[in-house]
């Protein structure tokens, strides 16, 4: 019954810092191997909260006014999960339904999460020339999460591309993840520090491939 | 009566005052004891000839530390050992005994002489070793069970020792024998007394006494298996926790004194008993009922070996003896060191294998008496060795500390060393195995986590038996019987048990002991709830609240409502229920009966009618807490929608 209280108001100091919420959804993340990581790297940053749906709700009943007050506290909204079925594990469905509420989210003053910035962290079991129109998935990751694109921009918030993992079941064996970690949190600190060009982001088909030329030095 | 009194008070004294700390110094327990015999006897002589004597009535508390090593093994492990057990603790007899033989000679003894004191001194301190092992929690690591075999082989190999002595008598000594009894007479015409009048065996043809000796262990082994049961369970049925804990001395003074009369070592006898009992169920219970026995008689017999110590033969002789001591502690520790590679003990262990071992241990007293008795030795050499056997166990505290260093040294990258047994997913305590505590092991036991089951019900532990279910018999709110169990280890307690008030008490328990352990318990009702909650309780459970609610919501589906609709007002309620629950406490008083407590009525009524208003508000179909979220949004709302 108890929960981990929204992180507080940001001290005067670090105001120009964005706060991040990564709201992370894997429903065996004992078997993890890339996500898991992610996990651990984020935590050690400052001004990051990480939030274990399915570690906070295991029976599926989200507190909908915790998830609120959380949403409200951030500046950046992120949902970290594994790919299934070209969208998010069903916890991220059900946290949408809940937690987006008329009112609050969108519709007559649901103006609460305007202006903050959005996008999905993501891996894939599939390789990435799989994602194209040629491919065998016939398109490209950003065109599979227009759904939660078109979410974020009814709830007025700035939709970013996602930063994808492709061919995520062999990362580990083909040593592709400590440079996975060290991109995610490349990102994190630009996105914090308020580093990144969020306009030039916003056109790119993904965040990780050209986090190198989006980001000032810090 | 005052004698006693005086006595008693004497040694209890000295050992509440040294031990703690000599323990808060780091050197251990066994240390302490010893220092405190010292103070007591040589140096202030409050305690003196007589503590030869409580030696001997001491010596006891090591017969009963081998009948609780036997209840920690089981026949299986036992076997698995064999390689070790023969090869090692043989190898380590026999090479030990060569070697300080051959020095014997070398300083001009007859052989037989040589033969016996190498004997003697080949033998380490089972007590000081296994105490000072499990003390440190070293008994279960590569290095203590190579340490064990040899201390089991070497308790086992006391037997025939004792049949060889009087074979290498000294015809010489023979005629002065009755001269050096005389100077010995507390201890050894005692125990050559008792040899006389208490043996089944004395005069005995060759065949007839092997058959009686067979006939005894035969008895220990097969009582125990089949006896033991039926009888702890009817002792158990009397709920007379003094009668079980004289069940269980009865049982092991019952083996010592079989033993003695057949003239096997008694030790050997309890340990086989422990052995064969390390199976039942009642396993944790006589545990925890002979564990203070043993640690006060060992603990006794320490500060007797202390107050033992001539510091009169020492000083006259000091750099012959205190190099003796050290000689033969270097052979030993050289033979270990050598039969450690050998028999591949891990190199981590082979350290603490060496350094334990490297003592010579109380079966020596006992070699010497008999020796001396069966003039198997001069008296002189007796007290001399007596006081080389004292000192290297009193330096075997320090072979400790030296070990702790040389392994801190070490460095811990080092990959040889495997780890000791530890289970990784934590054991889980069961107090109560009744319908509650029997769901809660079979979830665990089926996710993988080792569970103790705990009961007090003896009829109850033979009924989850022919389930195939493992539980021990024990009345599970005594700190002992949790100490047995392991709660020293274990990562949570679930208190199933009937008694309310015990379950408060062992929540209180636990947290003041063991904070470190999760207390998870089921609680009668509200009342009882919030006593364990404010007892400390990690979490208390309403045993009848999530079963009542499941049924409430088939009455609810049978009724003709969505099964989902159920799932959310079933819900909505527990939520209500749980908020109810915290808000009450504060106006919950453990003194005044919840039907008499006025304001706490009061507010459980307000809080019974905002129930009420939340399933209305839901007819009215607004945002309320139990629809919210699927509730869809008002009609029209895309009115206001566009980019």
């Amino acid at each position: 019954m108890q929960k981990t209280s929204p992180a507080p108001a940001a001290p005067a100091a670090s105001e120009r810092r964005r706060h991040i919420l990564i709201l992370f959804a894997h429903p065996s993340s004992d078997r993890s191997e890339v996500n898991r990581p992610m996990v651990e790297a984020a935590r050690t940053l400052e001004h990051v909260t990480v939030v274990d749906l399915y570690g906070e709700y295991p029976d599926g009943q989200i507190d909908i006014d915790l998830e609120q007050q959380r949403l409200l506290a951030h500046e950046v909204i992120v949902f970290q999960h594994p790919l299934y079925w070209y969208s998010t594990p069903a916890i991220l469905k059900e946290w949408q339904d809940l937690v987006l509420e008329h009112g609050f989210a969108y519709g007559s003053g649901g103006t609460a999460l305007h202006g903050k910035l959005f996008f999905n962290a993501l891996t894939a079991g599939g390789p990435e020339v799989a994602y194209q129109t040629d491919g065998f998935n016939h398109y490209s990751i950003r065109e599979l999460l227009h759904p939660l694109e078109q979410t974020a921009t009814l709830c007025g918030m700035l939709y970013l591309p996602p930063f994808a993992l492709f061919g995520a079941r062999t990362a580990v064996e083909e040593g592709r993840l400590a440079r996975h970690i060290d991109a995610w949190l490349q990102l994190l600190m630009a996105l914090r520090d308020r580093r990144l060009n969020i306009e030039a982001a916003r056109t790119q088909p993904q965040l990780n491939r050209v986090l190198d030329a989006l980001t000032e030095e810090g | 009566m005052d004698g006693i009194l005086f006595e008693a008070f004497v040694f209890l004294c000295a050992a509440v005052i040294a031990v703690p700390i000599a323990k808060r110094l780091g050197l251990g327990s066994v240390l302490g004891y010893l220092l405190a015999g010292i103070v007591i006897g040589p140096v202030t002589g409050l305690v003196g000839a007589e503590a030869r004597e409580i030696q001997h009535f001491a010596e006891f508390g090591v017969v009963m530390m081998l009948f609780l090593v036997g209840l920690e093994l089981e026949p299986r492990m036992l076997w698995q050992m064999r390689n070790r057990l023969l090869g090692l603790g043989g190898l380590q007899v026999a090479v030990t005994t060569g070697l300080i033989a051959a020095g014997g000679l070398l300083l001009g003894m007859a052989w037989t002489v040589a033969l016996v004191v190498g004997l003697i001194l080949s033998l380490s301190s089972t007590a000081i070793v296994l105490q000072t092992l499990s003390e440190k929690g070293l008994i279960k690591t590569d290095g203590g069970r190579a340490s064990f075999s040899v201390l089991l082989f070497q308790d086992i190999a006391v037997i025939p020792i004792l049949a060889l002595i009087p074979l290498l008598a000294l015809p010489e000594l023979a005629g002065g024998g009755a001269g050096s009894l005389a100077e010995h007479a507390g201890h050894a015409a005692e125990a050559a007394h008792q040899h006389q009048s208490l043996s089944l065996v004395a005069g005995l043809p060759a065949w007839a006494h092997a058959l009686v000796v067979l006939g005894a262990v035969a008895t220990v082994l097969l009582g125990g298996h089949f006896l033991s049961r039926p009888l702890f369970r009817f002792i158990a049925a009397s709920h007379l926790r003094e009668i079980f804990t004289a069940a269980a001395l009865l049982l092991v003074i019952g083996i010592a004194l079989l033993m003695t009369l057949v003239e096997l070592s008694p030790a050997l006898g309890t340990f086989l008993a422990g052995v064969v009992l390390a199976n039942s169920e009642f396993r944790h219970e006589l545990e925890s009922d002979i564990e203070p026995f043993k640690g006060l008689l060992l603990g006794l017999f320490f500060i007797t070996v202390g107050a033992g110590i001539d510091f009169g033969i020492l000083a006259s002789n000091a750099v012959f003896i205190i190099g003796l001591t050290l000689g033969i502690m270097a052979i030993k520790g050289a033979v270990l060191y050598a039969l450690g590679r050998l028999f591949k003990v891990a190199a981590a262990g082979r350290w603490l294998f060496t350094l334990s071992l490297a003592q010579a241990g109380e079966f020596g007293f006992v070699l010497l008496s008999f020796s001396l008795q069966s003039n198997a030795i001069p008296s002189e050499l007796a007290s001399t060795l007596s006081l080389v056997v004292a000192l290297s166990m009193l330096l075997t505290p320090a072979l400790f500390i030296l070990y702790d260093r040389l392994e801190h040294a070490r460095t811990p990258s080092a990959g040889d060393d495997p780890t000791p047994d530890i289970d990784t997913t934590g054991t889980v305590i069961i107090a109560g195995s009744g319908r509650f505590g029997q769901i809660v092991n079979r979830l665990l036991v089926a996710s993988g986590v080792n569970t103790v089951i705990l009961d007090h019900e003896a009829a109850m532990i033979d009924m989850l038996g022919k389930f195939g279910v493992k539980g021990f018999y024990g009345d599970a709110s005594r700190p002992e019987l949790l100490t047995a169990a392991g709660i020293d280890s274990a990562k949570a307690i679930v208190i199933a048990i009937d008694d309310r008030e015990r379950a408060v008490q062992m929540v209180e328990y636990v947290r003041r002991h063991h904070p470190r352990v999760k207390t998870l318990v089921r609680a009668y009702d509200v009342n009882h709830l919030y006593l364990l909650n404010k007892a400390g309780a990690d979490l208390a459970v309403r045993e009848l609240f999530d079963a009542s609610l499941d049924l409430g919501k088939e009455a609810l589906k049978a009724v003709g409502m969505h099964p989902f609709k159920v799932e959310k007002m079933a819900r909505a309620f527990r939520r209500h229920d749980l908020a109810g629950l915290a808000d009450l406490y504060e106006l919950w008083d453990a003194d005044t009966a919840m039907s008499s407590n006025k304001a706490y009525l009061a507010r459980a009524r307000e809080h019974a009618a905002t129930l009420t208003d939340l399933m209305s508000t839901d007819r009215l179909q607004l945002h309320d807490r139990s629809e919210r979220g699927w509730t869809p949004p008002p009609k029209g709302y895309t009115d206001d929608l566009h980019d």
